[in-house]
């Protein structure tokens, strides 16, 4: 245990520089996820008929095929079609990419949910539909889909971890590093995964807090 | 951007891409069955009156829940040995992977649970069921009903997850993609082919197990 305790004290900054770049690349890509899983829900519900079909296509096959493949996609890919990035340039890449998937699917679901009365009512007194979108859709379907999106987070904590995969130095890597010098490979897997379960489970109790305020209203 | 497109090299290795494929339908195979069964013991003890057990399944269900797969894999593979529990790869995935899907699966049939109305488990009573009829024969068919959609996606999530096992170089899917992106550069072809294997196959799964809904709707 003293032993652990001493690794642990050396490795102290290297760790926590993992945890920081754990929270760095999930924060970037749901906020990059988020945008687009937006803009793919709105034109999945109300887009022309060849737009609404691509964005399905996009949904369909980045929610069929694993996170790892896209992670591994975007890092070998990118590269061959010109496009220069940094591994974790690539990795946030692939994040954003699977978190638009998935909330173009919730954000579609959530604007089906409403009836279609209300757009025929904003119709009616002259709301043209971009406003209609915007002061009757949207605050109405955001509401409704703000549990979801926090718990969209913890899954992106969790899918980051397939960064380690690539060589960005996120927590995992982090850990893979410190086992290699020390060995103490049991110890510090385990405190890796605390340290994702702390994190997740923070997100997760925001999660269960948003659902209960919102069913208050 | 001077990128040809040459797809021999996927037909010429397509066989090790399905052996991947099928590689990894079997690994999922045997963790959802495993998970299965760990799903329904839980489930049913957190039902339990005892507050001791119904906290196990909750830390169980919440630290499964809340830790990367990925990590519980290394966690699995490389430092059970430190504590004397050496598994090959193979074992090693199969078992990670079925204690994910346990907690999944737990949450899965939990909600299952709660949609058994309670009205029937009375009528159970009031015919003279004993508390474990009661539960074999009215509350597990129904809950099993519920549970199926919620099963559909979990199952297909947990086939996706297979990909994973890449990382402790099980050669499965992701695995083969790899090794020709490595060994023959035609990497848009290799990344395509792997992708379009996962669509197809969770696609085939999602259709077959729709129908076994449809077959067993309440309604």
């Amino acid at each position: 245990m003293e032993d652990f305790l001493h690794e642990l004290w050396v490795a102290r900054y290297v760790l926590l520089g993992g945890l920081k770049m754990t929270i760095l690349i999930s924060a970037a890509s749901i906020l990059a996820g988020s945008l687009l899983g937006l803009m793919t829900g709105v034109s999945l519900a109300y887009g022309p008929r060849p737009l609404a079909w691509l964005m399905r296509g996009y949904v369909d096959v980045v929610r069929g095929t694993p996170v790892l493949v896209l992670v591994l996609a975007s890092f070998y890919v990118l590269a061959v079609v010109g496009i220069h990035f940094t591994a974790v340039q690539s990795g946030i890449f692939a994040l954003s990419i699977f978190c638009g998937a998935h909330m173009g699917e919730i954000v579609r679901g959530a604007l089906q949910a409403i009836p279609k009365t209300q757009i025929e009512a904003g119709r009616s007194i002259g709301l043209t539909f971009p406003r209609i979108l915007a002061y009757v859709l949207l605050p109405q379907a955001l509401r409704q889909i703000l549990p979801v999106w926090i718990n969209t987070g913890a899954e992106l904590v969790k899918a980051s971890t397939l960064l380690s995969v690539i060589g960005v130095g996120e927590l995992l890597l982090a850990t893979q590093e410190i086992v290699g010098r020390n060995f103490e490979t049991l110890q510090f897997y385990t405190l890796a995964g605390l340290l994702y379960y702390c994190v997740n489970f923070s997100i997760e109790r925001a999660g269960k807090m948003a659902e209960t305020r919102l069913k208050g209203r | 951007m001077d990128y040809y497109f040459r797809f021999g090299v996927i037909w010429a290795n397509f066989d090790k891409l399905l052996f991947g494929l099928a590689l990894g339908l079997a690994l999922a195979f045997i963790a959802i069955l495993a998970g299965i069964a760990i799903g329904l013991v839980c489930a049913f003890a957190s039902t339990s009156r005892n507050r001791l057990i119904r906290s196990a399944v909750g830390v169980y269900v919440s630290v499964i829940r809340n830790t990367p797969i990925l990590v519980i894999v290394l966690l699995v593979f490389f430092a059970l040995p430190q504590l004397g529990v050496r598994f090959d790869k193979y074992q090693s995935f199969a078992a990670s992977l079925a204690v994910y899907a346990g907690a999944y699966l737990t949450e899965v049939f939990r909600a299952g649970l709660n949609g058994v109305p309670l009205g029937v488990v009375d009528a159970g009573r009031a015919i003279g069921l004993t508390g474990f009829q009661v539960a074999a024969y009215v509350t597990f068919p129904i809950m099993m009903r519920n549970s199926l959609p919620a099963m559909r996606t979990t199952f297909i999530s947990l086939f996706k997850d297979t990909s994973i096992a890449t990382v402790i170089a099980v050669p499965e899917l992701t695995f083969q993609a790899r090794k020709i992106n490595v060994e023959t550069f035609r990497v848009v072809e290799a990344w395509l082919a792997a992708s379009a294997l996962y669509v197809a196959t969770c696609l085939i799964i999602a259709a077959g197990l729709r129908r076994i809904e449809r077959r067993y709707s309440i309604m």
